[in-house]
């Protein structure tokens, strides 16, 4: 019988321990997909982040790190500084990337490291048990923020792709969901573009993919697909913000 | 090879470059800004590559990486930059990678000042990150023990898979001295076969990764960790030591604190007095078995340090109450005269040589 589809060899055989339509699960697939697709998997060298993704050491299946929690970006810049040649991706959630790792996500993409980032956007703290992240929209509850995020408080909510699309370094910025077919392909399409970025030396490459955390949002699997697309996207608009000129 | 005239700092640099490192992460702080402007300028010339990061936290975690991925790479700070490391060095210490961190230490706490002390000899011996881990810590007190031991610090590094920390203060960092490089041994390394290279599809994936999520698994890693730390206990403790075992009175000083106190012996001896040293080279592991040398009716072991007692804690674990101790320190950046010292030990003495 002919093969019709086959898992790709980027992900291992371990089962995830994420929660029931979380989205984490669909953007590994596609992070190895692509990897896989692109040829460079076998000198893929990942680092996980602390945060819902803190045992993707364990799924995706390259050599891996685990760093400490924001530092992501400068554990690959140690490691594609070392290996050049290699191929070097980070995978982080908005509290690791969007708050305490801040500065090193900004530096890393200002130094314009060769490495490629995957950008996790929940709006919310789901390992910790949904408290407020600097992504949590103005008025959504967290744990942190029983009353709903209190622009008075708390600011608004941080749109990192945007800051990050203003530095040079950073060559490839897109902004992706994965709630439909339509949108998942989308997104892989952003991603292996991203990747084609960091594999043509051309500089930093990001993609911010909008994610449900149906647990910590109190909501069906479904329901949170719904109230990503009508609350998240209005504030994070998708689209590519930056990606290099032909020919460069 | 012929003697060279090298600033302490510079020597760190150079003796790092002779060892191999071929990377180095850093941020300028006051006073230790010679090692990452001698790498910024060495380094490409031996095909290395020095990277200024945005912050200490960063330059460790870049150094966790580097690391990892199975290279010879060093940081460098003063005190509170390496407050900053501390993260980054639990995470090495728990994820057994290999690396070289220099301390050139300044006063404290907060931002303290720049000028040179002892204050984070705590910090050092007991870990100074979160967590049940070790770091071997290796104290020099001349430029030429500076070089010998950031060459030997690498090998121990690669050796143990462990961080070691070379604790200096801003004096020896500041100091000229002629130095060599010396012709050394070629140790028999273990193999970097867990670093991070790529599989190129011929292995399984190698992880580097301090986290264990089971309580029996994380119990079982600490209880490895605690074995490979006496392993250190039994091989790598470094001591220099003078007249000990008839001495009145003893010194125990490290560092450039170390090289006060041998002038304050030497114009005690020519007074009559009979005073010994104790000099810990090796802060962890600690020379503790040393001062059993140190007879019963010894009047008292004085310990001499740029601080308010630190490495005292070692000295009367290591006497157990068996000889009287005493201590002499100066902080905030001032440096202990060797008057100072002698005034202590005629004081220990008590009048009667």
């Amino acid at each position: 019988m002919a093969i019709a589809f086959e898992k790709t060899r980027g992900l291992t055989d371990i089962p995830t321990h994420y929660c029931p339509g979380c989205t984490h699960g669909i953007i590994h697939r596609l992070v190895a997909e692509s990897m896989e697709e692109l040829g460079v998997l076998d000198k893929a060298i990942g680092v996980a982040p602390v945060g819902c993704s803190v045992l993707a050491y364990k799924y995706f299946n390259c050599d891996m790190h685990e760093a400490a929690h924001g530092r992501a970006p400068a554990v690959a810049t140690g490691i594609k500084r070392v290996h050049p040649d290699n191929f070097v991706f980070t995978y982080q959630g908005d509290g690791d990337l969007a708050s305490i790792g801040t500065a090193e996500i900004v530096h890393a993409a200002h130094r314009g490291e060769k490495i490629s980032t995957i950008f996790v956007n929940n709006a919310i703290y789901g390992m910790t048990g949904g408290q407020m992240a600097p992504t949590t929209l103005v008025g959504q509850k967290a744990t942190t923020a029983p009353y709903g995020r209190d622009e008075a408080l708390a600011g608004k909510p941080i749109r990192m792709s945007e800051m990050l699309a203003t530095i040079d370094g950073a060559k490839f910025v897109e902004r992706v969901t994965v709630t439909t077919p339509a949108h998942i392909r989308k997104a892989k399409k952003a991603i292996k573009e991203c990747f084609k970025v960091q594999i043509e030396g051309k500089g930093f490459g990001i993609v911010e993919v909008l994610s449900t955390c149906p647990t910590n949002w109190g909501l069906t699997p479904v329901e949170a697909l719904r109230w990503l697309e009508k609350n998240m996207i209005p504030y994070y608009p998708l689209g590519n913000f930056k990606k290099p000129e032909e020919g460069k | 090879m012929a003697k060279v005239l090298m600033k302490g700092n510079e020597a760190v640099g150079a003796a790092a470059i002779e060892a191999g490192c071929r990377f180095f992460f850093g941020y300028p702080i006051t006073p230790q800004n010679e090692i990452p402007e001698y790498m910024s300028r060495e380094l490409p010339k031996v095909g290395g590559m020095f990277v200024q990061a945005e912050s200490e936290i960063a330059a460790i975690n870049m150094v966790y990486g580097a690391a990892g991925a199975g290279a010879r790479v060093m940081t460098s700070s003063s005190s509170p930059g390496i407050s900053l490391k501390q993260e980054g060095i639990s995470y090495l210490a728990g994820a057994e990678l290999p690396c070289v961190i220099v301390n050139m230490m300044r006063g404290g706490p907060g931002l303290g000042g720049i000028q040179p002390s002892q204050t984070d000899y705590f910090q050092a011996t007991r870990g100074g990150g979160n967590g049940d881990y070790r770091v071997l810590v290796l104290a020099p007190s001349d430029v030429q023990e500076l070089v010998d031991l950031v060459i030997e610090g690498f090998d121990l590094a690669d050796e143990y898979r462990n961080p070691v920390m070379i604790l200096g203060d801003g004096m020896i960092g500041q100091m000229m001295e002629p130095v060599e490089f010396k012709e050394r041994e070629k140790r028999e390394l273990p193999p970097k076969d867990w670093a991070t290279t790529g599989t190129n599809g011929k292995r399984k994936p190698n992880i580097i990764n301090s986290l264990y999520l089971n309580a029996e698994d994380l119990e079982k890693h600490n209880t490895y960790l605690q074995n490979k730390y006496n392993k250190m206990r039994e091989k790598e403790v470094r001591v220099e030591s003078y007249n000990v075992e008839d001495a009145d009175v003893v010194i125990s000083a490290y560092g450039t604190t170390a090289r006060i106190a041998k002038t304050a012996i030497s114009k005690l001896e020519k007074e009559g007095y009979k005073v010994g040293l104790i000099r810990p080279i090796s802060l962890f592991p600690y020379p503790y078995d040393e001062f059993n040398k140190i007879k019963d009716d010894c009047k008292g072991v004085l310990t001499v340090e740029m601080n308010t007692g630190q490495m005292l804690d070692d000295v009367r674990i290591a006497l157990n109450g068996r000889v009287p101790t005493y201590f002499y320190g100066r902080t905030g950046g001032m440096v202990p005269t060797p008057e100072e010292i002698v005034n202590k030990v005629k004081e220990i003495y008590g009048g009667a040589k």
